[in-house]
């Protein structure tokens, strides 16, 4: 299955600063195994445009299309067995231990 | 028995269904990969097999008859849906010795029951899903009886049951048992699924099929990983709980503490079975210490005859291992009766400091009792009377109350 992992900062203060894995290990390995098909960091939220199309008639606005404390940082997709391998793959990742890790599976497009 | 063959093939169904509508369930689901489906197929299996044993009789291998409809069931389903042939050569090949218990599990021959208890119990479903999904699939609680029991409309339970099964579909959940490391990561989530069941179905005002319930799953995870040493302390526990079911109340309804139960009424029989798993376990889970001192309960003649320096000792081990502030509350009561009144006001004292029991009425009732045997009667029906108005379930109410006019008539 396919699941795309977004990692996000977290406000709450509850880090675990111990251990922190190394990101170029995580990602070595990962992509090693085939686990993880493509990732990066992003540029910060001051960079991100919205589009919109409302009416006919294209609208391009600054900044995230929602204002939340915590910002997606970064994504990695990948491709797992199942639920529980991607959750051991992201466990391992830095940012579990001070932000958060959202696996969203893929749906497929429909029709 | 009533003796009409209507009745004792009802009672033959209901026995063979507790057995085997779990094993049915798991087979179907691994086969099919189709939770709906699979509990579909295992009801009709019970509803034909109360039409047809008034009248054929029953089989000789009633959970391997049922196991057969329910799998036929599967096939016309899915012919008549055209699936994949592989599903269906699956099925085809199950034989109803997959409705036989199995030999002892082996590293590698897993029942599917227990894929399916550690599925449901899965920690990436909301723990009230989880509760549900268990009694619905492996418990095989009509929905309409969860509802009641859980306290929402039968079309909620249905949405919500439906969100579940759907959710370990699309966001992967596995039918697996995990190994290794996993597991004892995983298992003590599927334990305080059990745990949360048998609570709302002892708790004063409970529904005790909830207790019944998490018993039989108990027993059953217990016999599916008899090695796991908190699985057989969990069972214990639980026994020796259920034990005082037809004592625990006076003939008017209300709740009686330990002391006042007429100790003949104890299940004595659910007592050894509860010592013989307890005996399996070893000391270094806080179910296992749990189930000891619910042991030293079981077995005391009388109450003044209670081991209260060995349950003291337990709490201390359990406050170590699990502190928390009813852990910390217990403790004091247990060095109360082990070592007198002020050995226990003193570590309830202690409790209370940080908060954790403020709000908390049971730690006004210890209190109350505490100062009862330190001898000033009217301060402790006073507490007993504000711990009283702070609880929440009447019978609990009424017993506090009475306490209260005991000692300040």
């Amino acid at each position: 299955m396919k699941y795309m992992m977004f990692v996000c900062t977290d406000t709450e203060p509850d880090t675990d600063p111990s251990d922190v894995p190394d990101i170029h290990a995580w990602v070595a390995e990962n992509d090693a195994r085939g686990r993880r098909l493509q990732g990066d960091a992003l540029a910060p939220t001051t960079a991100a445009t919205t589009v919109r199309v409302r009416g006919g008639e294209l609208l391009v606005s600054d900044g995230p299309f929602a204002e939340t404390t915590e910002v997606i940082v970064g994504f990695d997709l990948l491709d797992c067995a199942d639920l529980d391998e991607a959750i051991e793959v992201a466990r391992a990742h830095p940012m579990a231990r001070h932000g958060r890790l959202e696996l969203r599976p893929f749906a497929g497009l429909p029709g | 028995m009533t003796g009409t063959p209507a009745a004792e093939a009802a009672e033959a169904v209901a026995a063979a269904g507790a057995e085997a509508y779990p094993r049915i369930v798991a087979t179907l689901i691994r086969v099919t990969g189709d939770w709906a489906l699979a509990e579909d197929c295992a009801q009709e299996a019970l509803a034909v097999a109360l039409e047809r044993w008034p009248g054929d009789g029953v089989p000789a291998n009633p959970g391997g008859w049922l196991m057969t409809v329910a799998r036929n069931r599967a096939i016309d389903v899915l012919r008549r849906a055209a699936v994949e042939r592989r599903k269906l050569h699956d099925l085809a090949v199950l034989t109803p010795v997959d409705a036989e218990p199995g030999p002892a599990m082996g590293e590698d021959v897993v029942d599917d029951r227990l894929r399916l208890i550690f599925t449901c119990c899965h920690p990436a479903l909301a723990i009230e899903a989880r509760v549900a999904l268990t009694l619905r699939t492996v418990c095989g609680v009509p929905t309409a009886a969860i509802a009641r029991l859980l306290l929402v409309s039968e079309s909620t339970m249905t949405r919500r049951l439906t969100r579940a099964r759907t959710r370990i579909a699309q966001a992967g959940i596995p039918y697996r048992v995990p190994s290794g490391p996993a597991l004892a990561e995983r298992l003590p989530g599927v334990l305080a699924v059990l745990y949360l069941l048998f609570t709302r179905g002892y708790v004063a005002d409970g529904e005790p099929a909830f207790a019944d319930e998490a018993v039989r799953l108990a027993r059953l995870l217990d016999r599916l990983m008899p090695e796991q040493s908190e699985v057989a302390a969990l069972l214990a526990l639980f026994l020796f709980q259920h034990s005082r079911r037809d004592a625990r109340r006076d003939a008017a309804g209300a709740l009686l503490t330990l002391d006042r139960q007429d100790r003949r009424r104890w299940d004595h029989s659910a007592i050894a079975e509860g010592l013989a798993a307890l005996a399996r376990a070893r000391d270094d889970g806080p179910y296992a210490w749990q189930a000891r001192i619910a042991a030293c309960h079981a077995t005391a003649a009388s109450a003044e005859a209670t081991d209260w320096p060995a349950i003291a000792r337990a709490y201390d081990a359990l406050s170590d291992l699990r502190p928390s502030p009813v852990v910390a509350l217990n403790r004091a009561v247990a060095h109360g009766y082990a070592y007198g009144p002020a050995a226990g006001l003193a570590l309830l004292d202690a409790a209370r400091t940080g908060g954790g029991l403020d709000g908390y009425p049971h730690a006004v009732a210890v209190e109350a009792d505490l100062v009862a045997r330190q001898g000033d009667r009217l301060r402790a029906a006073a507490l007993f009377r504000r711990a009283a108005e702070a609880v929440g379930s009447a019978a609990e109410r009424s017993a506090l109350l009475s306490r209260a006019a005991e000692l300040d008539p």
